[in-house]
């Protein structure tokens, strides 16, 4: 039967994930999606902080510093899960030449970088009353740390790197291979004590998380970073397209007049 | 691939710079130490042995861009390339004259100038060994680095920007296991962990650097 054989085909196009892949397609679906992503942002993001400033109590002990965990917890989960975006994405552009791929990995550093010095920033100023130093070398601290140097050393290939392709298969390299030499210091750091810093605070795992009351906006507020954090790789990720084809249009034009 | 070793040596021997300069580097690091901290015997002694490894480290960072640098402007890295022995093969042949020429003498030396920083007795031996250990590392590691940025105009500086992060766990381990040594505590967990990192950054990492030579010289 022809005429299934061709249904099949055409909802295996598109029921495939790689269709994504496709810069026009993605282009078409993230100038519809982004509207509604940077709503969603504003909405969770504004609730969750919101609420977490203004409208939960103050904890015994903590008084109202407690309160930077709505900026500090999210910011640091966004920053670890950019990096393992930046892997995944590495991994689709080396296996499977993904230009769109390659473009999202280089788009996501440098709101990883940021999540990445927010999240230091707040844990410093928060960690001067808490434990009465700004700074110590505690393996979490050091983590993130070292988590902020291969950021740099990330973005900086990408950006001594004149051939685009050239780039994005280095860097693709080097997300790897730095995924696991970052993986092996947070190991290594583990070595030294155990530190200032608390033990994990949300946990799926385990029963005895923060009280209802602070759980409750801590989770929306990092569902409203993560949505940030896919609007502003969205944002970026178009920006490099158009800026792929304004290069094309350019070089064709040089191409012509030559 | 001998014979790879064998010109890779000679030229640096010949060439001059190469173990010299990371020599005099690693002693201007150590008597540069004591000059900043002040010259307290007891304070140096606690320091040592982490001033020795980053001092080793930095030396070794510093001759890392000649690995291919030299061989990818006069057009003999594209010989290699096609010559018939796999380009994980030079790169690893490649890193070993590295450690020869940059990390073996330094191992050697690493006692001598433990001597201006007043290491305790038990040290000389504990950094010789987790040096020998964690060098051959820092070459492999290094090579990769230097695989990546080896087409660039300015390669040096993002080089070091590239292969400091990844000597972080290597240098953990390898003071630790010092420090601990001298110290006269148990320290077999952080040999084995550096020994592991070696072990597998010489099994692995001439992959990922070939992978790298090979888009460079695309």
């Amino acid at each position: 039967m022809p005429e299934m054989r061709r249904i099949k085909q055409r909802q295996d196009r598109y029921n495939s994930v790689w269709e994504w892949a496709n810069p026009i397609k993605f282009m078409w679906f993230s100038g519809v999606a982004l509207p509604w992503l940077v709503g969603l942002t504003v909405l969770l993001m504004g609730v969750g902080l919101v609420w977490g400033f203004f409208f939960t109590p103050e904890a015994v002990n903590f008084g109202s510093s407690v309160k930077i965990i709505y900026v500090h917890v999210p910011s640091a989960f966004m920053a670890i899960s950019a990096w393992f975006m930046m892997l995944v994405a590495s991994l689709i552009w080396l296996i499977r030449r993904h230009h769109v791929s390659a473009l999202a990995a280089k788009a996501a550093a440098p709101v990883g970088t940021v999540m990445t010095i927010i999240a230091l920033l707040t844990g410093a100023i928060w960690g001067e009353p808490m434990w009465g130093t700004y700074w110590a070398w505690d393996p979490r601290l050091t983590s993130f740390l070292i988590l902020f140097l291969f950021y740099l050393g990330y973005m900086a290939l990408w950006g001594a790197i004149e051939n685009p392709d050239t780039a994005a298969d280095l860097t693709s390299v080097l997300a790897v291979v730095g995924s696991v030499f970052a993986f092996l210091s947070r190991y290594a750091v583990n070595f030294w004590n155990q530190g200032l810093h608390q033990g994990a605070t949300l946990s799926l795992d385990k029963e005895e998380n923060i009280a209802d009351t602070y759980w409750i906006p801590l989770v929306i507020a990092m569902v409203g970073f993560g949505a940030f954090f896919v609007t502003l790789v969205f944002v970026r990720t178009r920006t490099e397209i158009r800026k792929r084809r304004t290069h094309a249009l350019e070089m064709r034009e040089r191409m012509a007049d030559a | 691939m001998i014979a790879l070793l064998t010109r890779d040596l000679r030229l640096a021997v010949r060439a001059g710079g190469g173990f010299g300069l990371g020599l005099a580097f690693f002693l201007i690091v150590s008597s540069l130490v004591p000059f900043g901290v002040g010259p307290e015997a007891e304070v140096l002694a606690r320091i040592a042995p982490g001033i020795l490894w980053v001092g080793a480290l930095l030396a070794c960072l510093l001759s890392l861009d000649r690995i291919f640098q030299l061989d990818f402007e006069d057009g003999s890295l594209d010989l290699l390339a096609t010559a018939p022995i796999p380009m994980e093969g030079t790169v690893a042949v490649k890193a070993l004259a590295h450690w020869i020429t940059t990390g073996l003498p330094l191992v050697v030396a690493a006692p001598v100038f433990g001597a201006l920083m007043n290491l305790p007795q038990p040290g000389y031996v504990w950094i010789f060994v987790t040096l020998l250990i964690g060098t051959p590392a820092l070459s492999m590691i290094g090579a990769f680095g230097a695989a990546l940025t080896v087409g660039l105009k300015r390669g040096g500086l993002l080089l070091s920007l590239l292969v400091l992060p990844l000597y972080i766990p290597t240098l953990i381990f390898g003071a630790e296991a010092a420090t601990r040594g001298i110290e006269g505590f148990e320290n077999t967990t952080p040999l084995l962990m550096l020994a592991a990192i070696t072990l597998a950054a010489v099994a692995l990492l001439p992959f990922a650097a070939a992978a790298a030579l090979r888009i460079n010289l695309r």
